[in-house]
């Protein structure tokens, strides 16, 4: 079913706010990476508001959805919506990446809090996200397995591993969405090392794939309801979007993959979005 | 088992004035330029880490010896061997958990096999890697790389020895493994210092205890040896660098004469440095030892600056197990 007017404003809202979460974690870790959960913050808000099961009520019902994030490096964000979910206190948000602290530089598995994977060395996320389909599809459980990856991670030999498995045991139950900013550490991904066409990849690999334009959560959660409805094959959701999204000195730049603001650019990022408030 | 003379090592010349800091991988990068001047049959990989492993300059001074992998690993080291096979001298480098950890059976299949001369060269490797956590905190590669055959292992102590065994490695055949950090640590060492592939160095004498230490904590040992005298304890202080082949000759001594030997090191204490001195020791000199390190466990996110003494690695802490270690003396 189609989002209301309502839930957009509301997916597009808590978007807002976890740009502003994102922001004043890496400014109080002074570490971390601000980019790529900018740029991911409007997919990423579709999917937790309105596509997973994953909730206070629902956290340790072993039939409910999964995520893993792919590239963990971006965890300041899911971190964010777990928050939003109520699964995090909002003062533990600004203990990220601090000693005992459960917010992990990049993800460590914790039940409690609803973090279903460990992840932070790229590559390894989805051949995970095979393993949890196959076996929520082994209980006769209809849990959908969601995982974010990158055009980063989508360098590594494993996923493309992970791909040829997804389709040759037909995981309908699973769905990535690629981050797709052509940026990485070194620079433009274009230039570091071409991924080309995903799309067309994951297509020949035998998913259901599909390019869509990230910050549009209408597009978003249209790709997200048709892959749910794709049942014999896995889903690719390729979004593309800007790194830094919202903060315009941190957009299209490697330079913000993994530098932490200081107090100057931090006030001047949060002025920007308060301006940009929806 | 083959005979181990004993004989009496100099001490290394130490920096004086006021103590610099310098990451190793800073080293790394300085070596590399040079190298690129003086060879032209040295390139060097790299997988989009490039700015943190330092191998930036030499892709801007060498661009047409410089191959930007991209985030995949295992297949820099893949070809890298391919590129050794065909007679060039190749350094590869990423963080520690992903050139020894990802890469690991490429490096023993293509590398160790055949021989090859590629210079794993792996920074923010051990504790000091800080906030990133658990996953980018590299304990297990001193383990994974000394088990290999024909691999040898460096962990230097500061910038002078890590620019130094860089251009051992360039200079010695055959695979090799240089463990560095992301860390800026203290110059222990002068500009007068000469490294040599397999020999450790004496920091400092002493008799009631010896400290054998590598990267990182050779500075904390060093420190811990400080704390000691300060309490009449004389400690010695080494630092193996080369981790293998291990320096038989100066662990046996430091058994001989001090009779307890304790290791230190940001690494697992299973198959790390700690467990190369153990075998020498046990072989050679059996005397009570004890093993700093992480003692099979992961790490995690915090600052360095207080995961070392979290961990107990810090001079203080150093000091305080050499002393219960001095009480097993016989
Ligand atoms: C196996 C592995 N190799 C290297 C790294 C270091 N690393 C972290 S993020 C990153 C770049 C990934 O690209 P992408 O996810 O596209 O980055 P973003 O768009 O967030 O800047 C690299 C190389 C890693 N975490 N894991």
């Amino acid at each position: 079913m189609a989002l209301t007017n309502a839930q957009i404003d509301q997916i597009r809202g808590t978007a807002h706010e976890v740009r502003e979460d994102v922001l004043r974690m890496v400014h109080a870790a002074k570490c971390g990476h601000p980019g790529g959960p900018l740029g991911m913050a409007d997919f990423m808000t579709t999917l937790f508001l309105a596509h997973m099961r994953l909730s206070k009520d629902n956290l340790h019902a072993p039939e409910r959805d999964r995520f893993i994030l792919g590239n963990g490096h971006t965890c300041a964000g899911y971190y964010a919506l777990l928050a939003q979910k109520g699964l995090v206190a909002r003062d533990e948000l600004m203990r990220f990446r601090k000693m005992g602290s459960p917010l992990q530089g990049h993800p460590h598995r914790n039940a409690e809090i609803g973090i279903d994977f460990s992840t932070g060395s790229l590559g390894n996320s989805l051949s995970v996200a095979v393993g949890m389909a196959l076996a929520a599809r082994l209980n006769g459980w209809d849990t959908r397995v969601f995982s974010a990856s990158s055009d980063g991670e989508s360098q590594e030999g494993q996923i493309w591993e992970a791909a040829t498995s997804a389709a040759h045991y037909g995981v309908g139950n699973l769905t990535v969405i690629v981050d797709f900013n052509n940026i990485q550490i070194d620079g433009v991904m274009r230039e570091v090392m071409d991924v080309r066409d995903l799309r067309e990849k994951y297509t020949a690999f035998g998913w259901h794939a599909v390019d869509v334009d990230g910050h549009d959560v209408v597009a978003v959660d249209q790709a997200l309801c048709d892959a749910r409805d794709v049942l014999d094959r896995p889903s690719a959701i390729i979004a593309h979007t800007t790194i830094g999204k919202g903060v315009s000195f941190m957009e299209n730049q490697a330079g913000w993959h993994g530098v932490a603001p200081n107090d100057e650019q931090f006030e001047n990022a949060m002025a920007e979005l308060a301006a940009a408030k929806p | 088992m083959e005979s181990v003379l004993s004989t009496t090592r100099k001490l290394a010349p130490l920096a004086s004035g006021d103590v610099q800091k310098i990451a190793t991988r800073e080293a790394y990068g300085q070596a590399l330029l040079e190298l690129g001047e003086e060879r032209d049959d040295v390139v060097v990989l790299d997988a989009d880490l490039s700015g943190s492993t330092k191998t930036k300059g030499f892709s801007k001074a060498f661009p047409e010896r410089f191959f930007n992998i991209g985030v995949a690993e295992a297949n820099m080291i893949g070809t890298a061997a391919g590129l050794a096979a065909m007679g060039k001298t190749v350094f590869a480098s990423s963080f520690a958990m992903f050139a020894a950890g990802k890469a690991w059976e490429q490096t023993r299949q293509s590398v160790c096999v055949p021989e090859l001369s590629v210079k794993i060269c792996a920074t923010h490797a051990g504790l000091t890697v800080g906030e990133d956590g658990k996953s980018h905190q590299m304990l297990e590669d001193i383990t994974l790389m000394r088990v290999l055959p024909h691999m040898r292992v460096i962990v230097p102590a500061d910038a002078v020895e890590a620019r130094l065994a860089v251009r051992a490695a360039a200079e010695t055949e055959g695979p090799m493994y240089v463990r560095l950090s992301r860390a800026s640590t203290p110059v222990i060492l002068s500009e007068e210092y000469e490294f040599q592939l397999g020999r450790g160095t004496l920091l400092r004498e002493g008799g009631d205890v010896a400290i054998a230490a590598c990267g990182v904590e050779v500075a904390e040992a060093l420190g811990a040896a400080e704390i000691l005298a300060g309490q009449g304890i004389e400690a010695r202080v080494l630092n193996l660098a080369t981790i293998d082949p291990i320096d038989t000759e100066l662990v046996v001594q430091a058994a001989n004469d001090c009779g307890a030997i304790l290791t230190v090191e940001e690494h697992q204490i299973r198959g790390g440095l700690g467990d190369a001195v153990a075998q020498t020791v046990v072989r050679h000199a059996p005397v009570p030892m004890e093993l700093l390190g992480m003692d099979d466990a992961f790490g995690q996110s915090a600052p360095a600056s207080e995961l070392i003494p979290h961990y107990g690695l810090d001079s203080a802490s150093i000091a305080a197990r050499a002393q219960e270690l001095m009480r097993r003396k016989g």
